[in-house]
């Protein structure tokens, strides 16, 4: 990514959130939850982008298991942080609302739990990424693929499960007022994942340079 | 896909040949499944008394830590003299390789938990053997899906640094559906009226998770193993 399209993107991002809570605060109140529902605009999107990430980070790594593509274990790595981040988001959006919602800060509900398991497969991905020593790389992207079939898992459990937790029935059936708001929040953490992404990508590239230059100076 | 078995079965028989002349992770493990077990009956006691329902969670907690404590060992063995490099240079299937290790894994687990199962049972007062077959499926189930992870995990980490650590780490929140399962299961079979069809469900839910399990170790195996 260029330099042109990544400040272009950081603006466009920066505005969308800037913009958000005016729209969030434009749309209806829900029936039964009344101002407290609204923190879904965030919490929402932030296990979407989550979701995302992960996806990239499987698929990167699967990339890079079979090719060994270092392009795909940089994306991997940074999608991996990413991850970890905006399933962080989730988590904190998450109980903020439940104790208004149900009452309790947690349930161990199917939904909550795979979530929970889930970002912890991603930071025991960093761990072995970080404290793993060389050629850990291989090693973590294997576990990013059983990381990555975990996602299915978690986003049908609410569908399979009776759980305290909201349906997939929500998202496609939002009213009017809501949609706007809903998406629009999509949006702007779709463009923040976009504009960390390549920060971090062109970050773990140098490094790789900087190490290369390294090498090449203590062989000559 | 005859050589293939016949592949694992060697590097099963290898692993048990080894181990049967001093027999130290067998011993080393059941004796640590003990002291967890011991360790449990005092830490789950409420008026001097084991605490109801507890006895499930224990069981398969010990049969988590004592895997985990057999995978680090048994792999630890494969990088002294550089064996592991041995069985990669070999001309065979790679997941072959996977299977034979897996299965002297599973057979040590089943083993620790023939011990284990009647320690609870006596400490915890739990009915156990009420549903024998059933409760005997749940704890095999659970065990492949337990080693093929941990299998897949100690391999890789034969050469990293950190990993006695790191084994635990990467290794436990991958496991917990399966834990999860398995206790769920368990517990529905040690009620007063066990509660069969649930305990079903469960066992239906472990050999799903057995089969996701295995596939992607055995897709995973041979890439992460080359250097």
């Amino acid at each position: 990514m260029n330099q042109r399209v990544f400040t272009a993107l950081l603006v466009v991002g920066v505005s969308m959130f800037v913009f958000a809570p005016f729209m969030i605060a434009w749309a209806p109140y829900e029936s039964t939850m009344g101002l407290v529902q609204k923190i879904f605009y965030f919490h929402v999107p932030s296990w979407f982008v989550m979701f995302l990430a992960v996806f990239i980070c499987g698929i990167a790594s699967g990339i890079y298991l079979l090719k060994e593509k270092p392009a795909a274990d940089r994306l991997a790595v940074a999608s991996a942080e990413l991850a970890v981040l905006f399933g962080l988001m989730g988590l904190v959006t998450g109980p903020l609302w439940a104790r208004k919602a149900w009452g309790v800060w947690w349930q161990w509900d199917a939904r909550l739990t795979l979530a929970l398991i889930l970002e912890m497969i991603f930071c025991s991905y960093l761990l072995l990424r970080q404290y793993g020593g060389p050629g850990s790389e291989k090693l973590a992207a294997g576990l990013a693929i059983f990381g990555m079939a975990n996602v299915p898992f978690v986003y049908i459990s609410v569908n399979m499960w009776r759980t305290v937790h909201p349906t997939t029935n929500v998202v496609p059936t939002l009213g009017p007022g809501m949609f706007g708001a809903f998406w629009w929040c999509v949006g702007a953490y779709l463009v923040l994942f976009l504009v960390m992404l390549a920060a971090r990508i062109r970050l773990e590239k140098q490094l790789a340079q900087v190490e290369e230059l390294h090498l090449a100076l203590e062989t000559d | 896909m005859k050589s293939f078995l016949r592949v694992a079965w060697l590097v099963m028989r290898k692993d048990l040949r080894v181990e049967s002349r001093s027999r130290e992770m067998l011993y080393t493990t059941l004796f640590f499944s003990a002291s967890c077990v011991l360790v449990f009956s005092f830490a789950f006691v409420r008026e001097g008394r084991p605490v109801e329902g507890a006895a499930a969670g224990i069981l398969w907690i010990a049969v988590a830590f004592s895997g985990t404590l057999a995978l680090a060992r048994a792999f630890e063995r494969e990088r002294q003299h550089d064996v592991l490099r041995g069985l990669l240079l070999a001309p065979i299937d790679r997941p072959a390789i996977f299977v034979g290790k897996l299965l002297g894994i599973v057979l040590l687990m089943v083993v620790v938990e023939l011990v284990v199962v009647p320690a609870i049972a006596l400490l915890f007062r739990a009915p156990f053997f009420a549903h024998p077959f059933l409760m005997a499926t749940l704890l095999g189930t659970g065990t492949i899906g337990f080693a093929a992870v941990g299998t897949l995990f100690a391999a890789m980490l034969i050469r990293t640094q950190s990993r006695a650590v790191l084994l635990p780490i990467l290794l436990y929140p991958m496991t917990v559906p399966v834990l999860i399962a398995g206790v769920g299961g368990t517990v529905a079979l040690l009620q007063p009226e066990a509660n069969l069809a649930l305990a079903k469900f469960w066992l239906a839910m472990l050999v799903f998770l057995d089969v996701t399990y295995l596939t992607l170790a055995l897709w995973t195996f041979e890439p992460v193993m080359t250097e």
